[in-house]
């Protein structure tokens, strides 16, 4: 067996490539199907070895808060929730939108409307790319769609949000939370240090110091003038991510007639699919988003001369088929696939909709 | 020799003077609100004791909001209700920091009466600075948990009726209660010897943070003259009628 | 290689600790494993499955909807996944509970009566492991010392003196599994 390899589930990767990538705090409250993350970390009893602090809190809307409290430190502060629970987070998500605060928050999303169920979805997309909370903003959104990436993008969730001072989410769901692979965990690195903090975060609310003025942490700004800046900021902010941070994946598109769109577990899926299309002689290929928000549009728009069509296949009614639909503008079909309410297609059904959706013979 | 301002306003002369960490910025108070008054005696507090560099302050939505911007520590703005939450994660990541935070009785004691009483249950060392003036100032004038049994606020327009809006809710008593809570203690600043005692409390509380020896809670039960339609004399003559007997001045739990 | 394995049964039977110990011996050979539980709301009773793929070449959808085995514990397993064994496959069953015949011809069956078995050895725990044992009997996928190495790191360390047990069941499993059809191959 290859060095450093262990086989876990994608809830407890996070809890684990947390540890190691130094996080200073971690709040959060129980809901299935991502339990595991905090149950993880309280096995691991990290505050006795690298100092993190674990704290379940007594609701979702304390987590987040307590996030917002631990990111206006400076410090690398996440919660994690299953999509009732990140319903009750938004309006600490916005706050944290408006005060610039970074962090990360992970989604493991669960059937909807309501208390819905507790099997796999991405329902929650348009909640997590369109705002979810209220006020003009954006969340930086990593869709894994293994249990390796549940554990890299910890470390790029964080180096993401540190960069733009942006919350960043990870978007995934009951699939690649629940299902154990094998796993490279990444290294061992120390927290940093409080002068360390200082120095990479001045705007940090550490106490205030002799060679500074205070450093206020907030998002309220009763002139309009001033919160039209405010907002004009954030804007310009969110153009330069769309620029510079769109990460994708092109599977089989070289030659492929059709591309199927999907991200998360869904993605995973439609690979298969794709084996079982060309075994019959269906060119497939497909774009796989990594990051939702910021989302491939001119990735997609540069297929749409190249391709019959293109099917998204998501675990909802249709979201993301929305901004592939935007990105193309019209010049090639854009159908969708999905199953609803916690049931997730196999990979025969996507080629079954796939051909019936395309008219493919 | 003739006496003229400069030479009576010299350093030996001096008896009072505006705290260090108080700032010149314009305060939105409205005269004769209590609020200004507690702001000083923070600001006195955290700069007797050295804690200028430790602190950090939260600052939630009501008539607080603005705390930040009249004293000069780090502060942190908060959601409504939620400064509790905020102040257990500032604490637990930053052990060795004064953490406080600054409410009103809508924040605590109705949307943030989850966040309030959780931290208190863990008994999370911050000190939580709670104004009661049995009324939503920054909103307007709306009834709060504390308002009193017939008071008239904009929503209990013919006064309260426990009836149906509940009774005037004395979370400080529900608070003292829970074991973390070392310093539960109701005070005022209507006369200079209630100043006196509620520097000592606030100091206490700051004390017992540092100490780590769970959360305190200092009630300043207070006027809001605006919201009461009042003078700040007739308010303060009415806090002392009609909110004392519900909301005593005293010390329910100080270990 | 490539192997879809389904195992399923009632909550409580160790079916899903049964699919991660086949997951843990997979990558002890470092083979591509995945194993992706129904989950459920209960802790014991309800049903329970988990699909376990192990594959030299990375795997794709750990969903699937046709497998190359199929192991049914309970009547409801087995109405459920007969069905979706692929033609030639595998389906192993315990007698304990189910009511009728396997009904398709185009699959291999095999009986394992590790329920019994496990009763006649004075631990029903070990009940999954006697299963594990007729599977690997028949299919032998990973070698029993990667079994027995997957069963260890599976297992908290404070229960390792049940190691012993565990090997016993899994020897006991390989000899009592019995061949009941073979598969019928339709004319070409």
């Amino acid at each position: 067996m290859a060095e450093g390899i262990s086989l876990m589930k994608g809830n407890d990767a996070i809890a684990h490539a947390a540890i190691r990538y130094g996080v200073d705090g971690y709040f959060g409250y129980p809901i299935t199907p991502q339990s595991e993350v905090i149950e993880v970390l309280m096995e691991a009893a990290p505050w006795k070895t690298t100092g993190m602090v674990v704290l379940q809190a007594e609701s979702e809307v304390s987590a987040i808060n307590m996030v917002y409290g631990g990111a206006a430190c400076g410090k690398y502060v996440m919660t994690s929730s299953s999509s009732p629970g990140i319903s009750l987070k938004q309006e600490g998500i916005s706050y944290m939108a408006g005060a610039e605060l970074p962090c990360l928050i992970v989604n493991v999303q669960r059937g909807g409307p309501g208390l819905g169920t507790i099997q796999p979805s991405q329902a929650d997309y348009f909640q997590t790319v369109k705002g979810g909370g209220h006020g003009d903003y954006k969340l930086i959104t990593l869709a894994p769609n293994s249990v390796q990436e549940m554990a890299d993008f910890v470390a790029l969730g964080f180096e993401l949000a540190f960069k733009y001072r942006n919350p960043a989410m990870i978007l995934t769901d009951g699939v690649i939370g629940q299902m154990m692979e094998k796993v490279k965990l990444p290294e061992f690195r120390r927290r940093r240090t409080e002068e360390e903090v200082r120095e990479q975060c001045p705007w940090a609310t550490l106490g205030k110091t002799a060679d500074r003025g205070p450093n206020i942490i907030t998002s309220l700004e009763l002139g309009s003038a001033e919160m039209e800046e405010n907002n004009k900021r954030f804007q310009a902010k969110y153009r330069v991510i769309e620029e510079k941070e769109v990460r994708y994946e092109e599977i089989q598109c070289d030659d492929a007639e059709y591309l199927l769109v999907a991200f998360g577990s869904a993605a995973r899926i439609c690979l298969k699919t794709i084996q079982l299309a060309r075994e019959e002689g269906i060119k497939v290929g497909m774009i796989r988003p990594i990051t939702l928000w910021p989302f491939p549009t001119k990735v997609l728009h540069g297929y749409a001369d190249k391709v019959k069509g293109m099917l998204t296949v998501e675990l909802n009614a249709g979201q993301m088929v929305e901004d592939v639909r935007l990105a193309v503008n019209g010049k090639v079909p854009v159908e969708h696939y999905g199953r609803l309410g916690g049931i997730v297609p196999t990979p025969d059904e996507v080629l079954e909709a796939l051909k019936k959706k395309m008219d493919i013979k | 020799m003739s006496m003229d301002v400069n030479s009576i306003a010299t350093p030996e002369n001096l008896v009072y003077a505006k705290p260090e960490l108080m700032n010149d910025t314009h305060m939105h108070y409205c005269p004769g609100c209590s609020h200004g008054v507690v702001h000083k005696l923070i600001a006195e507090v955290i700069g007797e004791l050295g804690l200028q560099e430790k602190t950090i302050g939260v600052a939630p939505v009501g008539c607080g909001v603005f705390a930040y911007k009249y004293l000069d520590i780090d502060w942190q703005e908060a959601a409504h209700g939620r400064a509790p939450a905020i102040a257990t994660a500032v604490k637990r990541l930053l052990p060795d920091k004064m953490v406080f935070t600054y409410q009103g009785d809508g924040d605590l004691a109705a949307i943030g009466t989850a966040e309030t009483i959780h931290a208190a249950n863990r008994g999370e060392n911050i000190a939580i600075i709670f104004i009661n003036n049995g009324i939503y100032g920054m909103t307007g004038g709306q009834m709060a948990p504390t308002t009193l049994e017939g008071m008239k606020t904009s929503t209990s327009p013919e006064g309260r009726n426990v009836e149906t809006m509940g009774n005037p809710l004395k979370i400080l008593d529900l608070l003292a209660l829970l074991d973390g809570v070392c310093l539960a203690t109701r005070v005022s600043v209507h006369t200079a010897s209630a100043v006196k005692k509620t520097r000592r409390m606030i100091k206490l509380a700051f004390e017992n943070a540092m100490a780590g020896k769970g959360t305190s809670i200092v009630e300043v039960v207070s006027t809001c003259n605006a919201g009461w339609k009042m003078t700040p004399a007739q308010a303060n003559d009415w806090m002392v009628e009609n909110m004392f007997p519900v909301y005593p001045i005293g010390d329910l739990k100080n270990v | 290689m490539l192997q879809e394995i389904v195992i399923s049964g009632f909550g409580g039977q160790g079916v899903l600790s049964m699919g991660k110990i086949l997951a843990y011996s997979g990558i002890k050979e470092d083979k591509e494993v995945s194993w992706f539980p129904a989950y459920g709301p209960e802790q014991r009773g309800g049903t329970a499955n988990v699909t376990v793929i192990i594959s030299d070449e990375p795997i794709s959808s750990p969903v699937l909807n046709q497998y190359d085995i199929a192991i049914v514990l309970n009547q409801p397993s087995l109405d459920k996944f007969e069905e979706r064994v692929k033609p030639g496959g595998i389906l192993i069953y315990d007698d304990y509970g189910i009511r009728r015949k396997v009904q398709r011809e185009d699959i291999n069956v095999y009986r394992v009566n590790a329920m019994d078995e496990s009763t006649k050895m004075d631990n029903t725990r070990v009940f999954n492991m006697i299963v594990l044992g007729g599977l690997l009997k028949i299919v032998p996928m990973v070698s029993l010392e990667n079994v027995m190495k997957g069963l260890k790191e599976s297992l908290p360390e404070r229960h390792h003196d049940l190691l012993p047990m565990n090997e016993k069941a899994i020897l006991r499993g390989m000899e009592i599994i019995e061949q009941e059809q073979k598969a019928k191959v339709a004319p070409a």
